[in-house]
């Protein structure tokens, strides 16, 4: 196998040691407890030391010895675009209902695609929109309301 | 005959209208899902598990798991026509099936993939039935500290599943089982990681996981390049195989079902593990061995029938141990807990309708699958012109409804930006998911058990060594280990695989 450094190994192990190591660090603020009766820091302290060597062992593994991943391209506009979708979700749909919740959120999603045009867009969210509405409210009962609050009714 | 009484009762819940109606429903997404790249089987389940939490609890277990096996078919139909596996098991029948779609022999690939698949699972059920009781029994001993060996040998098990190297599979692992502890400790109640939030004192939710990981950092792979798949499928005829192909695939078809039915048991992906195995098998006794990865029938037979079995026969560390083998298990678990099921081997006893109704549901639908597949293929290769631009914003969109309303909380929908974002960034350094899923779900048991197997002896940590049960299946977990890191034996392992390739 060829020897060489892996940006990929060094990343991955980084964020191994970086999660781990936040985990070893809150779980020291909790009570230990003793083996007979273990508290409830002793078993995250425990798999958090064990994530964070496994990430050293990578890490430094790749930095010898990597495996040969390329890493590709990073699609920014697609992920910035989702990542805001989901969240403007999460944030909205109890003020400002299901309705305009979910467009906002399939119109954004659906910009994120790169060679779409806006009107393209539009009609797509609108569908999904529909889509959903029937699917979930319609078809499932839940219980969100259509418009919420927000919009004054 | 005990067995038959059992089936009988299972055949008369599973024949219930209502029943077979969501297994169809459940084996037609599945099949859809498992022929569309880019939506796999896990976030499928995990987005449609709120609709269920309405049905009768064997309603909606029957249509969970039919999305799941239906997935698997599905994977192979485009793994065959387009060069395109669905599904991770589906790599292998990629490689023969889709040289014999070139050659002009889609259909009779297409049929061997369904003969198998129809063969295997019903023998499975069949083994599935037997096997499940006796075990059931043998689990109502186990304890704490046997509990605790078996799930840390799914684990170690559950690092088949990953393609890239053992040690980060084992990160993902314990990552996983570390992302687990996130909210109230069991036994002390004390909040834990949870940033004074009280959205996250109940812990992750399991689904918002399932969807960052397997839906959204999917999708974001997926946008990375977007070519348009251009579908080069010539007309599917002559489905029927000739005299010769049926004799070359009986062979392939039993061996394979008998192993899938084996290695489907092991919690922890057995299924990819037993359509590779089978392949290797078949090409190791086969006197025409340069014909495999040109096109030989018995490398589309074998596997797939393993497949198929290995998938009937994972429902048994579920249905006798409340054990998932696999992520689309995992969620399974948590539709037997909302409609308050322990999964385990009280089910059996408790709750016979809901346990053989189950399986007998799979056999109608294999026989379903088997009638669905066949004469609708046109209209399956038909759905992979569904341009992505329209498929992908419907998954994020259904995504993030579904998650909310398990709870309506915005916390779920968070968590998926966040997960979607981490397992996109650990699958680009070369990290699979499903290891971290399986952590992820089976960490809170084996914590659970950790302290309760070490409180009932008093602390004394050699209890997990001087229990039998507990001694064996640790001492397998060590040996699978060693087998997945020690370099020499994975030296010979790259070998096989790569033949394989």
């Amino acid at each position: 196998m060829e020897r060489r450094r892996s940006f990929p190994d060094v990343l991955a192990g980084g964020i191994f040691v970086l999660i781990g190591g936040a985990f070893v660090a809150g779980s020291l603020g909790y009570e230990l407890g003793t083996p007979l009766r273990m508290g409830p820091g002793a078993f995250p302290l425990l798999v958090g030391a064990a994530v964070a060597a496994l990430g050293l062992a990578i890490a430094v593994k790749g930095l010898v010895a990597g495996e040969v991943v390329s890493f590709g391209p990073i699609p920014w506009r697609a992920i910035a675009l989702i990542v805001l979708a989901v969240l403007f979700f999460g944030l909205t749909v109890r003020g400002l209902g299901f309705v305009p919740a979910s467009a906002v959120t399939a119109l954004l999603t659906t910009l994120a695609g790169s060679r779409v045009r806006l009107l393209t867009a539009v009609a797509v969210a609108a569908g999904l929109t529909a889509a959903g509405t029937l699917v979930f409210v319609v078809g499932l009962q839940l219980r969100i309301p259509l418009w919420g609050p927000w919009l004054g009714f | 005959m005990e067995l038959l009484d059992n089936l009988a009762l299972g055949f008369s819940t599973a024949l219930l209208v209502q029943n077979v109606l969501y297994c169809f429903v459940g084996v037609l997404l599945g099949t859809a899902v498992g022929v569309l790249p880019g939506i796999g089987p896990t976030a499928t389940v995990a987005m449609l598990l709120p609709i269920t939490f309405g049905f009768e609890p064997v309603t909606a277990l029957i249509m969970l798991a039919g999305i799941y096996y239906g997935a698997q078919y599905g994977g192979s139909t485009t793994a065959i026509l387009i060069n395109l596996p669905g599904e991770s098991s589906a790599a292998v029948t990629a490689l023969d099936g889709h040289q014999m779609a070139r050659q002009g022999r889609a259909g009779a690939a297409l049929a061997a993939a369904a003969i198998g698949s129809f063969v295997a699972g019903t023998a499975a059920t069949v083994v599935l039935a037997v096997a499940a009781p006796p075990l059931a029994r043998i689990a109502l001993a186990f304890g704490p500290a046997e509990y605790f060996s078996l799930v840390l040998l799914g684990l170690i098990v559950s690092i088949a599943l990953a393609r890239g190297t053992a040690l980060k599979a084992l990160a993902m692992i314990a990552l996983g089982v570390l992302l687990g502890t996130v909210g109230q400790d069991i036994y002390t109640g004390t909040p834990r990681f949870v940033f004074d939030r009280r959205e996250l004192y109940g812990g992750i939710d399991f689904v918002s996981v399932a969807v960052g990981m397997f839906g959204v950092a999917e999708i974001l792979r997926n946008l990375e390049d977007e070519r348009t798949r251009t579908a080069i499928v010539s007309r599917v005829r002559n489905l029927w195989p000739t005299r010769e192909d049926r004799r070359r695939i009986v062979g392939p078809i039993l061996r394979g079902t008998g192993l899938g039915a084996a290695l489907g048991v092991l919690p922890g992906g057995g299924h990819v593990l037993a359509s590779f195995t089978s392949y290797a098998v078949e090409k190791r006794i086969s006197k025409r061995r340069q014909e495999f990865g040109n096109g030989a029938i018995e490398g589309v037979a074998g596997p797939e029938s393993a497949n198929n079995a290995a998938a009937q026969t994972s429902f048994i560390p579920l249905l006798t141990l409340g054990l998932p083998a696999h992520p689309v298990m995992a969620l399974m678990v948590g539709a037997f807990i909302v409609h308050g099921i322990t999964p385990g081997p009280n089910v059996i006893t408790d709750e016979p309708e809901l346990f053989w109704g189950l399986i007998a549901s799979m056999w109608i639908g294999n026989v379903l699958l088997v009638l669905l597949n066949l004469p609708l293929i046109g209209f399956w290769v038909r759905m992979l012109r569904i341009p992505y631009q329209v498929l992908f914003p419907m998954i994020i969109l259904f995504a993030a409804i579904g998650t909310y309303s398990l709870g309506f909380n915005a916390y779920d929908v968070y968590a998926i930006v966040f997960f979607g974002i981490l397992g996109y960034v650990l699958i680009k350094c070369g990290c699979e998911p499903a290891p971290l899923l399986l952590g992820f779900v089976l960490g809170p048991l084996l914590e659970e058990n950790l302290r309760r197997a070490l409180i009932i002896s008093r602390g004394d940590a050699s209890v997990f060594l001087t229990r039998p049960i507990s001694a064996v299946l640790l001492a397998l977990a060590a040996a699978a280990l060693a087998v997945a890191v020690l370099p020499a034996i994975r030296r010979r392992r790259e070998i096989v695989f790569a033949e394989d390739e």
